[in-house]
């Protein structure tokens, strides 16, 4: 925030920016979350370019007070296009000291410190592990520190409100959206309709938290300590109508877009896992379009259901979390076996075992890769951002129905609860999807379920109820063509293989990569998934630089696209940031004996692009692999 | 089709070209003639029928059906089933499974399928062996049994499928017994009308592993003592002449009944609304009592399938949903 102050009709000075970063940060039960959303939904309506990342703990209520406790949301606005929601924050608010103690240490130096002192009691010190006041002993040098007492405002403020005293505390987040809002000059309508439909049953609510809201703006307006408001103008964002979504809310859309493209019911079969399950919330409520959801007693059942209706002849689909996925590794199998379009999805997060839920990684692509017995190819893509899942959910739902397979959809808990403004696609010119059942038997003809189109090898799809199609198929080998059981040698070699190329015909039938750049130069970073905002930004500033650098990055992942081994072949060097051990730098490796060169990182935060520019910057100073 | 085009079916006509690989001797020979009857006299539609089957023995049965079928993996089937069923209501949809199966690796989705009462017709081979993976206890072995797993015999309780079905809230619970063929088809054609889910536990002599195993009391020398035919609306008698009756006490604590206290044998109402009754036949000592065969307990409920098409079409009628709206949802705003 370091741009001319300009002269306006306001009282005080305002500030033009072209880009703020702010986290909100507080117990998990101050209403964090909302506030973040109701800041970023306003400010998506006044046209800026914004990206959100809401990092909450695993516990529902942790201690108050607490450090596991403590439930942040950051947002980054800006008046150009961005790809990130930003690394280290302008503007950090924190509601307690245990806030204070978790992010203090990312606010940018001469950053504002909103400061609220009601919950600075020794008491509350002490559950942040504070042994002295930090207010106090010079530890919050060299942040502008604004300290307000958000309880009392706001009880001052609702000194009216029929309210109990617990209640009227509970608005001070809206208090200090106030706050932020004149800050920032926003529009405080879009909260005044939100909260009035959130809470249409409840007015004294409504009333209260709007107060607080007005309150907490008009404080901000006229005392001194806030010496300045600032203006981020809208950004230019490319002609279109636009919707701020999120990772999972995107690509529940794809899918069910996909399921309507097709013409088909769309049979999700889910088990409740974080942070899966908003999918499965999202669907429960689409049934008006057809979409059935059936919550299953497990995760194993949830995806067998899924393969039971895609037998009958409906588009199955399953969601789930990285330990859910190992669950129905079997069944996915079997999925692969009888041939059936089939779309898992894989929420990825911090494993191994139930790890860190609330925490992001990329570490399940070899499991989605390789994670079933016998020679067991699957499609996988991922998304890349939260509006990218739309067009990988539809992607999804084309291969798995044009190639009788299972496709798994890898996405993260950074896409999948991160949001960004997406611009609607024209309904019109969604592409059909063409779904042909096989046709009645003729009489005295015997039906041959694994006949297959010799172009892309998918086998039929007969569906129950067709008279003269009646078959047996299973988990057992098959014989191509009857679909009997076969332990014949030369058979299971033959399925085996046709298996395997049935995959890599999908490979026609997808885009092939494409460079953020030149298509040749010194270095090549490669990106798959959530990875995608930070690389960009990290790339962009090394091109401005001069470097000959460029970026690719890969939606599908098996099979990978075609032209990949000749695109990394026009660059000296190949990078591949990834939020694992180096899972995909392996396969390449493997695949096209280049030296891709991995930069991991498994903390359970995604990159800053910051982190990704230093990377950079310090490999093309020196040889390869000196940046290791 | 409507069903005047549709040409009669022999029971042949509902056997695959596959040969049955059983062993000779096995039950589910037995079990398969029992249901080719059944379907038969039922005159179900090889395309409309589909059965789901998941690993065992008795998981091979979809193969030497001309039905749709649907081999699947250990312990699945019910969820598959499920799945097949829900998507698509008009199809009539079986699981067959066997104790390893659906009591063992399966059992969640066992009682799961029973809770929820989706329209499957759940054939349970009961063997008390596993038999394909050549000779261990199973979850519905007697206690003790030596085994190749168990050679100092079992220390596990065995479940009773009925017990555990009653437990789970299901509607429909019958059991038949392979050798009792018209009996069986008798089961498989009750448990296919029924609304809901059916689970028909079917008694199957595995005599390569388990031979014998309800020989007492199906060995024709004892079977008119040894077991209990139970029919709705009947008293419970048994005995070639029909001279011995089971009667509860107060707390449903079964006893033996005989000449004049023969009136106080208990008359039989599968539709009751308490499972106190079933549960008490379901888990009477075997060695002390006849075996109980027939329809235990049948309740009519929704089934699940219906509920959940219900809600989609309510919703559809209330507001037809459109890809257009549906994106468009929430809030929205136009960059010119």
């Amino acid at each position: 925030m370091d741009q001319a102050t300009t002269t306006t009709t306001f009282e005080k000075p305002i500030q033009d920016l072209d880009q703020v970063v702010i986290r909100f940060a507080g117990d998990s039960g101050d209403g964090m979350q909302l506030t973040g959303d109701q800041f970023t939904r306003t400010t998506a309506l006044m046209g800026n370019d914004i990206a959100t990342f809401p990092d909450f703990p695993a516990e529902i209520r942790a201690p108050a007070g607490t450090l596991p406790g403590v439930s942040a949301f950051q947002l980054r606005f800006s008046s150009f296009d961005i790809h990130t929601p930003g690394d280290a924050p302008d503007v950090l608010v924190v509601m307690n000291p245990a806030a204070l103690k978790v992010h203090l240490k990312e606010l940018k130096k001469d950053g504002v410190l909103i400061l609220n002192t009601a919950s600075f009691s020794a008491l509350d010190l002490k559950k942040a592990k504070y042994e002295k006041d930090p207010r106090t002993d010079g530890s919050l040098a060299g942040w502008r520190v604004i300290e307000v007492d958000l309880e009392a405002r706001t009880r001052e403020a609702l000194a009216n409100s029929p309210l109990d005293s617990r209640g009227k505390d509970r608005c001070k987040n809206m208090y200090a959206l106030g706050i932020l809002y004149w800050m920032f000059h926003r529009d405080m309508e879009p909260t005044i309709k939100a909260i009035g439909q959130k809470f249409a049953k409840k007015p004294e609510i409504v009333d209260a938290n709007l107060v607080a809201m007005r309150a907490g703006y008009a404080y901000a307006e006229t005392t001194e300590i806030f010496q300045t408001a600032y203006r981020v103008p809208p950004a230019q964002l490319p002609p279109g109508t636009y919707r701020n979504i999120m990772g999972n809310q995107a690509l529940g859309l794809g899918l069910v877009a996909g399921a309507q493209q097709a013409g088909l019911q769309l049979f999700l079969g889910s088990y409740p896992i974080t942070p899966a399950s908003d999918i499965l919330h999202q669907l429960a409520a689409y049934k008006n379009l057809g979409v059935v959801t059936f919550q299953a007693e497990d995760e194993i059942a949830a995806v067998a259901a899924a393969i039971g209706a895609a037998y009958s002849g409906s588009l199955g689909l399953t969601t789930t979390s990285g330990p859910g996925l190992a669950l129905k590794s079997e069944a996915i199998g079997l999925a692969v076996m009888a041939e059936l379009p089939l779309v898992i999805v894989n929420v990825q997060r911090a494993g191994p075992s139930t790890g860190m839920p609330t925490k992001t990684q990329q570490a399940d692509l070899l499991q989605a890769m390789f994670g079933r017995n016998g020679e067991s190819p699957v499609a996988v893509l991922a998304a890349n951002t939260p509006a990218d899942a739309f067009e990988v959910g539809f992607e999804a739902v084309r291969i798995a129905l044009q190639f009788m397979t299972p496709v798994i959809v890898l996405s993260d808990g950074y896409i999948a609860n991160g949001s960004e403004p997406w611009r609607l696609p024209d309904i019109a010119r969604l592409p059909a999807i063409p779904v042909q059942f096989a046709p009645p038997g003729k009489p005295g003809e015997k039906f041959m379920p694994y006949q297959r189109n010799p172009q892309t090898l998918a086998r039929v799809w007969a569906k129950p109820g067709t008279p003269g199609l009646t078959h047996r198929i299973g988990g057992l080998e098959k014989a191509d063509l009857t679909g009997n059981i076969s332990y014949d040698a030369q058979n299971h070699q033959h399925m085996i293989d046709t298996r395997a190329q049935k995959i890599a015909n999908i490979a026609d039938a997808v885009a092939p990569a494409t460079t953020l750049g030149p298509d040749h130069g010194d270095v090549l970073v490669l990106g798959w998934g959530s990875t995608r905002g930070a690389i960009t930004s990290a790339v962009l500033q090394l091109q401005k630089q001069g470097h000959k650098i460029s970026a690719s990055f890969l939606r599908w992942l098996n099979p990978l696209p075609k032209n990949l081994g000749a695109l990394m072949q026009n660059f000296k060097r190949v990078i591949l940031p990834e939020m694992n051990k180096g899972q995909l730098c392996m396969l390449l490796r493997s695949k096209y004996l280049v030296d891709v060169e991995s930069y991991s990182k498994v903390d359970g935060q995604p990159f800053k692009s910051q982190e990704i520019l230093d990377y950079l910057t310090k490999a093309l100073a020196s040889p390869q692999g000196g940046a290791r | 089709m409507s069903t005047t085009e549709r040409p009669v079916l022999q029971k042949k006509d509902y056997k695959s070209d596959q040969d049955v690989r059983w062993c000779p001797g096995c039950g589910d020979y037995s079990i398969l003639n029992a249901v080719t009857g059944a379907f038969a006299k039922l005159q179900k539609q090889l395309h409309e029928t589909v059965i789901v089957s998941g690993i065992g023995c008795s998981s091979r049965f979809p193969y030497y059906m001309e039905t749709f079928g649907f081999h699947t993996i250990h312990g699945r089937a019910p969820a598959i089933a499920t799945g097949v069923k829900v998507a698509n209501p008009a199809l009539d949809v079986w699981v067959v499974t066997g104790d390893g199966d659906a009591m063992s690796i399966g059992g969640n989705h066992f009682i799961h399928a029973m809770r929820r009462n989706v329209g499957l017709k759940i054939l349970m081979f009961n063997n008390r062996i596993y038999g394909l993976t050549k000779g261990q206890y199973s979850p519905t072995s007697e206690q003790g049994k030596v085994t190749k797993s168990s050679p100092m015999g079992t220390v596990d309780y065995p479940f009773s499928p009925i017990a555990l079905s009653l437990g789970a809230g299901g509607t429909f619970i019958a059991r038949g017994v392979d050798v009792f063929g018209p009996h069986l088809e008798e089961m498989i054609c009750r448990a296919s009308a029924h609304q809901g889910t059916a689970l028909l536990e079917i008694y199957q002599n595995c005599n390569i592993f388990n031979d014998g195993a309800y020989k007492t009391f199906t060995d024709k020398e004892v079977r008119d003592e040894r077991t209990l035919a139970i029919e709705h609306g009947k008293p419970l008698l048994f005995g070639a002449q029909k001279d011995k009756g089971i009667a509860f006490d107060g707390n449903f604590k079964p006893y033996l009944v005989t000449g004049q206290d023969l009136g106080k044998a208990y008359v039989w109402d599968e539709t009751a609304e308490t499972p106190a009754p079933a549960m008490a036949l379901a888990t009477m000592s075997e060695a002390e009592f006849p075996v109980p065969i027939g329809v235990f307990r049948r309740r009519e409920k929704p089934a699940f399938e219906a509920g959940v098409q219900a809600q989609v079409a309510a919703a559809r009628a209330k507001k037809q949903g459109s890809l257009h709206e549906l994106l468009h949802q929430g809030e929205i705003w136009d960059v010119k």
